[in-house]
């Protein structure tokens, strides 16, 4: 069966246009209805030119399968914006002209997405947007912030306690991964990929083991690819949690902060159980499986899933009930569907304004193509929306859970497998983690080394839906915004 | 206003949550301490150094530097004498920087050496200010989780404050990345005398995997040593609840 999610391609034979029919052919998948996954640069393969390689990836949405092409400037040629007409554009031209120092034209805002190589350490020295008034006040918020949670400064433009407008600066928590991914050995790769963003280390590593694996042509059997469903599933239950719990503490539902917060406690208990790591980590490897999964543990995951499922019931329906949460969260922090659509919004922030946007449903690969995954959408945008969203995929990840403990019989680890890569080969690989679609794209040069890794969470396009929702809100109304949407820093950071 | 029949539903189905002894837990297959039998290595075989992502085994004498550890496994599973064996075992804290390195025959880290210093003025009461410079969330979620009612470390007076001003500790997380290294220390110097730092896991300790990165600038750790290091990718919120507790000297019954 083939992997949709993933695409495996020989270098020169990837479409490769001018950057006048590169932008056109955007435009014209944009029109179409297909999806946009990502914009990227790659060091251009003329070692005499500054200019990057620009890659597209959509989904091409009559087909359910990835599209990948390129663009490279010709003679003077320059590349001209696409974010004045299609802004959820903009992080991405943002970063190629922050990682290659592109010339873009037209592009409205060239706001540094992290702060990375030379514009590193100099995240104070930086203009933010300034609304002018006699009443108006600015105030800013980071990057450390009053609980334990990563660093990110949030400068507010306030009108009394009226939020006019959020500008959101990225980059503390930038330690260059993506540099470390190119020079690392193969062999070393896992824990640095699953370090990259830790609280999604599953949704990390599943994609790049299918990116190596395409380019190993390594096969992985069907049972090997259930387990990592699994591990995917309570990886997204687990935070899905945090989610809940957070949101709770920070409407002071204390009843919501203890339970929800025990319960993960439980989904994360069993995974260590599965695999000796709260958090999934070295549980997989390209081509391998490190633990085997037993009638034990089936009988642990039924158990301790059916406990879960029974518990949550109960403080899911006083959350719900309760008037001291719906009060905060409903009409809060909306982000209608045409703008969430316009913005590029994705993943779980996406589905919760009205977007179908789920690698699960949208390239079915793995165990999703034979049991796929009921897809959970809410309409209103509001922090209430993204509550409701955690609630019903937690209810639909561990009723599918359950049901896979009922297709699937015992799976043998299987020992670590031969790295043969293919060499001058371009690979991409989606998955669908908690928060959203995280991407790789690994490159490999002539003797099969890897050239060029670019990553990608959903974060960086995410962060931007924060930055609109809380207008018009209060400002006492940032932090459920924040916890709602509880976007990586570290993921965009890199 | 609260249903109050669904609230007391959650209440019971609550039940009770908290580990009764932090001292004695039993975290059912937590891949923790590593031990390292006295059984020779075979000569001239370097599989498990060859195989560690971060340098943490040297050998001759074989050891193990849990500070760089990232707790991958690899170095077990490639040892052909399975010398290697990662335990259960959560308590992976110390007062010293090699005091995180694991030898042959050890089955534990040494203790860790109460402050008296620390007891008399924070023993009763700890407020910790948590900086992440640079951390992937795992730390970050684990040391919320020491304060969830699991492990309720607020039971031991230790708790997560959201200012520096009203903070005793500095407990950080992450790599140190250039772009929070003065946001750390201007947080230092916002909490008042006395105070210390505490390093919570391998980032923090070493860099870990990010330690080769020219994105990092850990020169805060050169001024400001800290009294205490947690090891783990990420540590068990055991390993830092316990941690603390010893360099608390609080009563231990295990040494």
């Amino acid at each position: 069966m083939s992997e949709p999610r993933v695409l495996l391609q020989p270098l020169a034979e990837v479409e490769t246009l001018d950057f006048p029919g590169f932008g056109q052919r955007a435009i014209d998948h944009v029109t179409r209805g297909d999806r946009l996954l990502s914009l990227f640069g790659t060091p251009s393969y003329d070692s005499t030119s500054d200019t990057p390689v620009l890659h597209a990836v959509f989904i091409d949405r009559e087909r359910h399968k990835l599209v990948h092409f390129r663009g490279h400037g010709q003679g003077t040629q320059k590349y001209h914006s696409l974010t004045s007409r299609f802004p959820a554009f903009h992080c991405f031209e943002r970063e190629v002209h922050e990682q290659y120092g592109l010339r873009i034209v037209d592009h409205p805002w060239l706001k540094p997405i992290r702060f990375e190589g030379a514009n590193l350490k100099r995240m104070n020295d930086y203009p933010f947007y300034k609304l002018k008034g006699k009443e108006v006040h600015e105030v800013g918020v980071g990057p450390i912030h009053a609980g334990v949670i990563e660093p990110g400064h949030f400068r507010f433009m306030c009108y009394g306690e009226t939020v006019y407008h959020l500008e959101i600066h990225l980059g503390y928590q930038h330690r260059g991964a993506e540099q470390l991914l190119r020079q690392t050995s193969p062999r070393k790769l896992t824990p640095l990929v699953e370090s990259v963003a830790g609280d999604t280390a599953v949704g990390y590593v599943l994609g790049y083991c299918r990116a190596w694996e395409a380019l190993c042509n390594l096969s992985v059997r069907s049972e090997v690819e259930a387990i990592r469903a699994l591990a995917l599933e309570l990886e997204r239950v687990a935070m899905h949690l945090v989610g809940l719990g957070g949101l709770a503490t920070d409407v002071a539902f204390l009843p919501g902060s203890s339970t929800y917060g025990r319960l993960r406690t439980s989904m994360i208990n069993l995974s260590m159980r599965l695999c000796g790591s709260r958090f999934g980590r070295s549980w997989f490897r390209p081509g391998e499986l490190r633990f085997s999964f037993l009638e034990s543990h089936k009988a642990d995951v039924r158990k301790t899933v059916k406990q879960v499922q029974h518990d949550i019931a109960i403080i899911n329906t006083l959350f719900q009930k309760s008037t001291t949460v719906s009060h905060r969260l409903c009409t809060t922090g909306a982000v209608p569907t045409p703008l969430a659509q316009e913005i590029g919004l994705v993943g779980m922030s996406g589905r919760a304004s009205g977007l179908d946007c789920d690698l699960r449903d949208e390239l079915r690969g793995g165990e999703y193509g034979l049991h796929p995954m009921p897809i959970v959408v809410e309409s209103a945008g509001d922090c209430w929306a993204r509550a409701l969203i955690r609630i019903h995929e937690i209810d639909r990840s561990l009723n599918w859970i359950l049901q896979l403990m009922d297709n699937v019989g015992e799976v043998q680890a299987e020992p670590p497998a031969k790295y043969v890569p293919l060499p001058k080969h371009g690979v991409l690989s989606f998955e669908e983690g908690w928060r959203g679609e995280v991407m790789h794209y690994i490159e490999t040069d002539e003797s099969g080394k890897i050239a060029h890794y670019k990553l990608q969470d959903p974060s960086l396009r995410n962060w931007f839906g924060l930055a609109q929702a809380v207008r018009n809100n209060a400002i006492y109304d940032f932090p459920i915004c924040n916890k709602s949407f509880d976007l990586s820093y570290c993921g965009n950071d890199l | 206003m609260i249903p109050l029949v669904d609230a007391i539903e959650v209440r019971i189905s609550q039940g009770q949550q908290f580990v009764p002894d932090v001292r004695a837990a039993n975290p059912v297959g937590f891949r923790g301490l590593p031990v390292i039998s006295n059984a020779p290595c075979p000569q001239g075989c370097t599989e498990c150094a060859d195989s560690c992502p971060t340098t943490a085994i040297h050998l001759q004498p074989l050891r193990l530097d849990l500070g760089r550890c990232v707790f991958c496994d690899e170095c077990a599973r490639v040892c052909p004498e399975q010398k290697i064996q990662f335990t259960a075992g959560y308590r992976m804290a110390s007062r010293e920087r090699d005091g995180l390195v694991v030898r042959e025959g050890n089955s534990s880290l040494g203790p860790v050496e109460a402050s008296e210093a620390i007891r008399k003025i924070f023993g009763r009461s700890l407020k910790l200010r948590s900086v992440s410079a640079g951390g992937c969330n795992g730390c970050e979620l684990e040391i919320n989780a020491m304060t969830n009612v699991n492990f309720d470390c607020v039971r031991y007076g230790i708790d997560i404050v959201a200012s520096p001003r009203h903070a005793d500790g500095l407990i950080l997380s992450g790599p140190i990345t250039a772009n929070m290294a003065e946001a750390l220390e201007l947080c230092y110097h916002g909490m008042p005398d006395p105070k210390f730092v505490i390093a919570v896991g391998t980032c923090a300790i070493s860099g870990g995997v990010f330690e080769a990165s020219p994105a990092l600038d850990r020169s805060f750790l050169g001024k400001f040593a800290p009294q205490l290091y947690v090891a783990g990718c990420p540590p068990h919120p055991l390993a830092i609840v316990n941690g603390i507790l010893d360099l608390m000297g609080h009563s231990d019954g295990r040494h």
